[in-house]
């Protein structure tokens, strides 16, 4: 069960910092008829997670609640339960702008670090490796592709690009 | 730009997006769609250089200026060569589709990834589209054409469709698809191999892989993907075909993740390229379908009786 909302926890910064996104402003819509969260293929195996109440506190401005929740990161962005919601609440958006958020505060998950690093050390999320290597070769198909993987300047860009967007310093390893 | 071109007569020609599963972990995939493409006369040019997408589920919760600066990029690289961009992965479809509305729609979000493009020489117009495998079949080829190149006719073959969610959701931001509830447009495609897309418990739930939920919590997500696995072994379909190879690896690797906890998993699973290919002739072994992780003997030998008989004729 959750624990009851105390006046204390309530920032409204934050919810001035997460509104300054276009449309997340829709979370006062709002009226709790609990649509999101029926359709929700993650409630239904974890019941913890539950999207409407992530659209409710966002609604208060609880963000230490809502930034350290681990269960924020069992969205899978299926987007139900934005397709349904009779006042137009972009829920999945707005839990992905509350992840930003908590990434800048320093919170991510290690195997989502890792697989920045990926992108950061490569060019792709999931790189190469040796057996796909050869599966490649035994179909014909040049062994590593076409992409970011053939092409060393291309991957140099993409480096330069995360650089500049401060993307290495984010997910800095401590 | 494609569908003037179609009507030109003229062959339609679009960069071919990888992504990153497709290459580099389902090498068949990518195989599958550039012959299937090539009969149909599709001409596919290489995106050289491109870079992940970037996974939505991880850059977009990341940081939103990186991902739209990751994205434009992958655009960039195809209005460069005046063509529309055509992703074989409903990941790379919903998050380069999204980044490419956004700039589009944006002039902030534009003017800011345009400054950091352009501390590498490239600037981001928004004059090129974002396509996915299974709605630039099912608009611009149609199934008609995809009949008339079908030599194997797939008789007998019960196909459970998986849409995966990116193809159709959100709805506002896919042109022409119909119903995001009960959609039909990936189905027709099927049933035009000669195959039967048959409809099933749970059809629109999503693989559970999505978000950056399969890479952190890999066996709650697997939760959500044997449900749809039970009920397809119950009622006996033949294969699962997707759409996404990103889908494809959590019902491939879910099925032996599962098995290894006593379940006994052995569903094939095939990209529609692939699915496509064995009508058009290919036998399982050319389009890579026999390096999943889940192999199903029996599905093959149905598969290379159906080319048999075919030859035969
Ligand atoms: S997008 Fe996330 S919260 Fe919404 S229904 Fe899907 S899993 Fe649930
Ligand atoms: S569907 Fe919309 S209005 Fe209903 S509870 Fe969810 S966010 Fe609130």
């Amino acid at each position: 069960m959750t624990d009851p909302v105390s006046s204390s926890e309530i920032d409204k910064s934050f919810f001035n910092e997460l509104t300054r996104e276009k449309g997340m402003d829709k979370i006062l819509l709002c009226f709790n008829c609990n649509g999101c969260s029926t359709g929700c293929p993650m409630k239904d195996i974890e019941s913890k997670f539950d999207i409407k109440k992530y659209i409710r506190m966002a609604g208060l401005g609880m963000k230490d609640r809502i930034l350290n929740d681990e269960y924020l990161w069992y969205c899978t962005t299926c987007y139900k339960c934005q397709e349904r919601c009779p006042e137009g609440v972009l829920n999945v958006d707005t839990l992905l702008r509350m992840r930003t958020m908590a990434v800048h505060e320093g919170i991510m998950l290690e195997p989502h670090r890792e697989v920045a690093h990926f992108v950061i050390d490569t060019g792709h999320a999931v790189p190469i490796n040796d057996s796909n290597r050869k599966k490649r070769l035994e179909l014909g198909l040049t062994e590593v592709p076409p992409t970011v993987h053939m092409y060393p300047e291309a991957y140099e860009q993409v480096r330069k690009l995360l650089k500049a967007c401060e993307f290495d310093t984010l997910t800095q390893k401590e | 730009m494609s569908t003037e071109t179609e009507k030109q007569g003229k062959p339609q020609s679009l960069s071919l997006f990888l992504g990153c599963v497709a290459p580099n972990r389902y090498p068949g995939i990518e195989l599958a769609s550039r012959k299937v493409m090539k009969d149909l006369g599709v001409d596919l040019h290489e995106l050289e250089g491109a870079s992940c997408c970037p996974a939505p589920g991880v850059f977009k919760s990341f940081d939103k200026t990186t991902w739209l600066t990751m994205a434009s990029r992958n655009v960039v690289l195809s209005e460069q060569m005046g063509m529309d961009l055509l992703t074989i992965c409903n990941g790379c479809y919903g998050s380069l589709g999204e980044a490419n509305l956004t700039l589009m729609h944006d002039p902030d979000y534009k003017a800011k990834v345009n400054e950091k493009l352009g501390e590498v020489g490239l600037e981001y117009k928004g004059n090129a589209k974002v396509r996915h495998i299974i709605e630039f079949l099912e608009k611009d080829v149609g199934p008609d054409t995809i009949k008339e190149k079908v030599t194997v006719p797939l008789d007998g073959i019960k196909v459970a469709v998986h849409y995966g969610c990116h193809l159709i959701r959100p709805s506002k931001e896919k042109e022409g698809l119909g119903s995001a509830e009960n959609p039909r447009f990936f189905d027709v495609l099927v049933d035009a191999t000669g195959a039967k897309s048959v409809d099933y418990e749970e059809k629109m739930m999503c693989c559970g892989a999505g978000g950056g939920a399969r890479s952190a919590f890999l066996e709650t997500t697997l939760k959500m993907t044997e449900k749809k696995l039970a009920i397809l072994q119950k009622d006996e379909f033949d294969c699962i075909v997707d759409a996404c190879p990103f889908c494809h690896l959590q019902f491939d690797s879910g099925q032996v993740q599962l098995n290894k906890e006593g379940k006994d998993y052995h569903i094939p699973v095939l990209h529609y390229s692939q699915l496509l290919g064995l009508a058009f002739g290919y036998t399982p072994q050319e389009l890579g379908i026999q390096m999943n992780m889940t192999t199903n003997s029996a599905f093959e030998e149905k598969v290379l009786a159906l080319q048999q008989k075919a030859k035969e004729a």
